[in-house]
Order: structure tokens, then sequence, then C-alpha cells
């Protein structure tokens, strides 16, 4: 009898969340692109991310900020496992304002990547985890468990899902972009292809600098993301040992008391 | 302290009785552990120790994290971000909490619809239903001011919503909303006040949660037949009952287990799946979200909230009547607190005398119906406030109401009970065959 209802109520639980973010994004399609790091078993690639950090570096970062990401992590493991001297490298090229200096001086590594410049540019260090691509199926949402929540995807499909077409509105213009909510985004096209120059050779197409920086951005707003998963399998696998055992000792205590029925 | 005769615990040693003398604390715990469990519980018998569980975890890890968070609302979300960076396994323990708090309500909404199908809530169990639902709002109260803290864009608009509710109180309403808010608006004020209630009420609700197990240790535990355990001797307790140690906690951390496999798998894989997007863009009063929508376990309640329009003709005539004091705001805001209300009410709303809706043919369809009613209210609060979402949603809480205030009291008549078994002892054989192997006599043969 109550099977019935604990299963109706997970069933539910997730349709009407589903439901709920849902309603969150109400853009365009978007596109379900690969990543390596989906689904429980899915792990960041290093080479990916780097390349990421080159696109947001070269491209990205000349409006938005990563304010809430620490330079040093870009040495950390997990993420895009910079050596401790290019990590270095990488931020002596960031000059940050010190209040205690009154002035600005080159960062250091426990400093955070800068606030956006642009007025209106989101700060991009969780931007991955703010917006939700995948609510399927039905509504459900249940194959986050094997997709993610298509943040990444989402971004991705935004960066490449620009057509021609402008308009102008109190002096500002849109552009036109189907993935976007509402359809015209302030920020024009970005990728035409080759806009970067990838050090380890691979080819620099639109949708390629498109996925690399939405892998990127995944990482800073999920930096433990590997870590995570590790600790769920450790506890996953843990637990279900315990509770194989738990049965049999429940088995067992029960059994003077319960007999098959047939008897 | 159970009502049920049983052996009590008795000193043997020197020291146990010097302390026993003293404070019988020992005792105590022996008699609460040790009390006679009916034998035939079945697997809806378990929440209660996956709710003790729930409120252990969340009280281990919100004290952790209140290390870490900082409440104001220049540096609330950059220390939650900061716990998820920097501190040591912050990001796993910021999920288990985050995750924690529905699998309190998963387990909460069971336990309270078990109740209802198995007449727990009937005479003489009425306190320990009473106390149950006070539980049930400290946890609501908690769970929303705790859902404000990581100052995110929901967060803000949430607290926004539902404090404006107390807005919606004739004349009263926005003094009494200027001071909780501690402000005209939700702000710094607002956050640290609800910082520090959301660290204080869990310890009222472990406070509540150790009368509620007293209570119905005093009534003995119902079961699914809602017949009584027999109390002539301690020999007929023994044939209707277990100790709840090692039986009961046995069978209990098993299901646990089952549960926490499910649980560690969403925090680990999949941790943002019952959150919102939104909450992960700073609070920004200037900016409000396209739909606001509350935690899944506030929707039911959200959409009775929200189900009663200016349209309605009962909200038309109740704010005719009564000159446009009861508004359709506060006709809705009256209808989702009215909602909890009758079913704090049940005891008394519900005239069978047959407790167990196992025996109650025409109760199975109304109390299924409330299921299915319950998760169609939980849609329809997930959706925007317009076209047939409302329309579904007044139904859906029409239907809530019927069930508490019309089928409940009419069923006691209308219905025709079906047999039920004399005893335990009966029901668990019926199920489980043969006599139990030690201390049983014969069992009477079934009607």
């Amino acid at each position: 009898m109550f099977k019935k209802l604990t299963i109706a109520a997970a069933a539910a639980l997730t349709l009407s969340f589903g439901a709920g973010s849902a309603m969150a994004a109400e853009g365009g399609h978007v596109t379900d692109y690969q990543f390596p790091f989906e689904g429980p078993f899915g792990k960041y690639d290093q080479a990916q991310l780097q390349r990421g950090l080159q696109v947001y570096t070269e491209i990205c970062s000349v409006c938005h900020g990563l304010e809430l990401v620490p330079f040093r992590t870009l040495a950390d493991p997990g993420g895009p496992s910079l050596s401790d001297a290019a990590m270095r490298e990488y931020t002596a090229q960031f000059e940050i304002y010190d209040p205690e200096l009154e002035d600005y001086r080159p960062a250091k590594p426990v400093d955070h990547f800068p606030a956006g410049t642009y007025p209106g540019a989101p700060d991009l260090s969780v931007i991955a985890k703010a917006r939700a691509g995948f609510h399927g199926p039905s509504g459900l949402g249940l194959n986050q468990f094997f997709r993610g929540i298509g943040g990444p995807e989402y971004i991705a499909s935004y960066l490449t899902g620009f057509s021609e077409e402008t308009k102008e509105e109190a002096g500002t213009i849109y552009y036109a972009n189907d993935v976007f909510p509402g359809g015209w985004s302030a920020m024009p096209p970005q990728f035409y292809g080759d806009d970067v120059v990838y050090a380890d050779g691979t080819e620099a197409t639109p949708v390629q600098q498109a996925k690399d920086v939405s892998a990127f951005l995944m990482w800073t707003a999920e930096p433990k993301m590997m870590a995570r998963k590790q600790a769920g399998f450790v506890s996953v696998i843990f637990l279900t040992v315990l509770t194989v055992l738990l049965y049999l000792t429940n088995k067992r205590l029960w059994a003077p008391y319960k007999k098959k029925k047939e008897i | 302290m159970s009502g049920i005769p049983h052996d009590h615990y008795e000193p043997k040693t020197g020291s146990e009785k010097w302390l026993h003398r003293r404070l019988p604390i020992v005792g105590l715990i022996y008699d609460t552990i040790m009390i006679p469990t009916p034998k035939n519980l079945n697997w809806m018998w378990i929440w209660g120790i996956v709710l003790f569980f729930a409120l252990m975890l969340q009280i281990v890890t919100g004290i952790v994290l209140a290390m870490h968070y900082t409440p104001h609302v220049d540096m609330a979300f950059q220390s939650v971000e900061h716990i998820m960076r920097n501190v040591n396994g912050g990001h796993f323990l910021r999920y288990l909490h985050s995750n924690g708090g529905s699998l309190f309500f998963v387990a909460v909404y069971l336990h309270i619809f078990r109740g209802l199908y198995y007449g727990s809530y009937k005479t003489p169990r009425e306190v320990t239903w009473i106390i149950g639902i006070l539980i049930y709002l400290a946890m609501m109260a908690t769970a929303f001011m705790g859902y404000v803290l990581p100052w995110g864009q929901m967060s803000f608009w949430g607290a926004t919503v539902i404090t404006g509710l107390f807005g919606a109180i004739p004349w009263v309403g926005e003094p009494i909303q200027t001071w909780l808010l501690g402000g005209p608006a939700v702000g710094n004020a607002t956050l640290n006040r609800f910082f520090s209630l959301h660290y204080l009420v869990p310890f009222v609700i472990l406070g509540l949660s150790i009368v509620h197990v007293w209570a119905f240790h005093t009534t003995g535990n119902n079961n699914p037949t809602g017949v009584e355990v027999r109390r002539g001797s301690k020999e007929e307790v023994k044939r209707d009952t277990l100790p709840f140690w090692p039986y009961f906690v046995i069978k209990d951390l098993f299901a646990l287990g089952i549960v926490m496999i499910v649980f560690f798998a969403i925090v680990g894989f999949m941790p943002n799946y019952l959150g919102h997007p939104d909450n992960y863009i700073p609070a920004n009063p200037m900016v409000t979200p396209t739909h606001i929508v509350p935690e899944w376990y506030f929707l039911p309640f959200y959409a009775i909230l929200r189900a009663f329009d200016g349209e309605v003709w009962a909200v038309m005539l109740t704010d005719w009547l009564t000159l446009g004091v009861v508004d359709a705001k506060f006709f809705g805001v009256l209808a989702m607190f009215g909602s909890i209300i009758v079913l704090a009410l049940t005891p008394w709303l519900d005239t069978s005398t047959v407790r167990s809706g196992r025996y109650r043919p025409m109760f199975k369809w109304a109390f299924w119906g409330l299921v299915v009613d319950f998760f169609v209210l939980m849609w329809a609060g997930a959706m925007p406030a317009e076209g047939i979402y409302t329309t579904v949603a007044l139904i859906g809480s029409a239907y809530w109401f019927a069930y508490f205030l019309l089928i409940l009291p009419a069923l006691g008549a209308l219905e025709k009970p079906l047999p039920q078994p004399e005893t335990i002892e009966e029901d668990f054989n019926a199920h489980y065959g043969g006599k139990p192997k030690a201390g049983s006599a014969q069992t009477s043969p079934a009607e």
C-alpha cells in the first residue's frame, strides 16, 4: 500500500521541482553539448579547462569578472592544474587595486580575479550554476543525474546562438540570440573562429571555443566537483555494505518470529 | 513511562543503585529504548528514525557551517562561496545541509501521511499529533529562514513574498511586517535575525521531538491494524509486542541505510537538483526574478495561497460581506494557514470509530485522493499563477479543505467498516504464518 505512496512521492517530488526549474529558463533551445565532466563518473578535462582559461582571459575578461575565484586555485588538483610557476606567471599579468596601498599592484596568488569592468556584464564565477538548461524527461529534471543541470550547455548554446540581426533601443544595441531569454542580448557575438590561438593546436572553431570556456566556467562555479563525486562514491559504497549487513542482521533477528506464509 | 506493562530497569551493582537513587537516568533510557512495540509495524513506521537522523545531520552540519558563514548582506553570498571553495570539506558539508532539508521534508510528509492513513491521530494520541504539527510548523519556519541565508535572488525575493503575507493582515499587518523584517524592506536586519532564529529553532524542534516521543510512549505506538496492544498482563503484552531494542532499532537502521544511499547519491552526484538556479545569482533588490518559486516542500501551500484571487466568487463574497477587510490577498493568507489548521484538527474532524484506514473502504478512496491532491497542488505551486494553473490550484485547494471539513466528518456516519482483527498477534500471524517459537499460546482462529 505505502510502497505506492513512497514511489509516488519520489516521482511527484521530481515532477514539481522539475516544473519549477523549467520556469526559470525561458530561453530557446539549449544544445546538449557533450562534456567530459557529466554523470557520476565524469571528470574535468585538464586540457579543456586550460583552453577555456585562455578564451576567458583573452576575450571574456575584457568585460566580465570572476570575483569569487582566487588565482591560486588555478594550480589546485581537479581543475586546470597549472604548475605553480605557470599559475604565478599567469597571476602576475593582472593588476589589483590594494586599498592599503591606495594604489594598484601586481596580483598575488591569494588575490581573486578582478571584477568585471563593463557595467551590466555579470560576474561569471558561478554563472554555470545560475543557468539551467535541462529539465527532462517531461520536466522531471531527473536526467540531471547523467547530464548535469545544463549550465555549461546553456552558456555554450548562448555563445553560439547569435544571428546577424541587431536592433537599437534607447541608445543600446541589442543582438538577436535564440537561446537568451527574450531573444535579444546586450552582448555582441564573440566567436567567429580563430579568435584565440590554442597552444595545444586544437582548431579554434566557434563551437570549440564556446565549449572550452563553458567547461572552464563550470570549474569556476564548482571547483570541488571531482572531490564531491569521489566523496559521493565512497559514501554510497560504504552505505551499501552497511545496509546489506543490517539487512542480514535484521533478517536473522526476526527469523524466530516470522515464518513463511505457506507454512 | 509507558502505559503498557513491561519489565523495568532494576539497578544491580552498588554503583548503579547509588546513581539510581540520586538520578534514575539509566532507568529512563532503558524504559525508553525497551518500550514494547507492536510487532506488526510495517515499513511506513521507519520515518521517525529517518527524521531523528535528519535533525541530527542538520544540527551537526549547521553548527560547522555557522562557523564559516557571515550574516551580512555584503558578505553572505561570498561567505557561502568561501565555504564551497576554501573550507576543508565545506562543499560537501553545505550540500549535505541544503539537501538535508529536503530529506527532512520527504520524511516528514511520509510520516504525516502514514499517520493520516492509519489514524495515528485518533484518541488517545491527539497530543502526539498536535505536537507533531507544531514540529512541522517549526520545521517550515527553520527551512524558510535557512533558505534566505545564502542571500541569492530566491533567498531575497522568497523572504520578500513570505513576509509580505503578514502585511496582508488588516490594520496591524504593515507594522507587524516591519517589526518582523527589522525595517521597511528585507535587509541586513532581516538577514541577521533570520540567522539567529535559524540557529535557535532547531533546538526547539529537538525539545518538541522529545515531548512527541514521550507522548506516544505514554499511549503506546499505533500500528497498521489500529487495534490496541492487550494490556491485561505482561504475558499478553509479549504476544502483541517486541521490545524496541533490538528488533525495531535494527529494522529502522536498515531502512535508514537505504534512504541514506539515495540521499548520498543525490548529494554526491546531483546536489543542485532540488535547488533553484537563481539562488546562485547574488540578491538584488532592483531586479525581480521572472518567477518567484519557493522550495519544493512549500509548493502545495504556496498553491493554496495563490489559488484564491479576486475572481473567485467566495473571495468576492467575503470581500463584500466584510466591507473589504478580508480582501483577496488576506483571504489567500487565511486559506494557507487554514490548510494547516484543519490538518491539526484532524483528531476531532474524523468521526469514525475505526482507527486504521485498512478497514475503511470509503475512506481509502478519499485518502488516496488527498495524496494525489497534495502532488497536484505541488505541481500547481511550481507553475506561474495564471490561466489553467490557478483553476487547478483552486480545485486542489477545495479538495484539501473538503477532505478535512466534509469527508472525514461525514464518513463516520456513511461508511460501513470491514471487520478488524481481534489482536495484533492475529494480524502478525496472518502475515507471517505459524506461531512464534517462544512465549506464545495458540492463536485464536480468524473470524
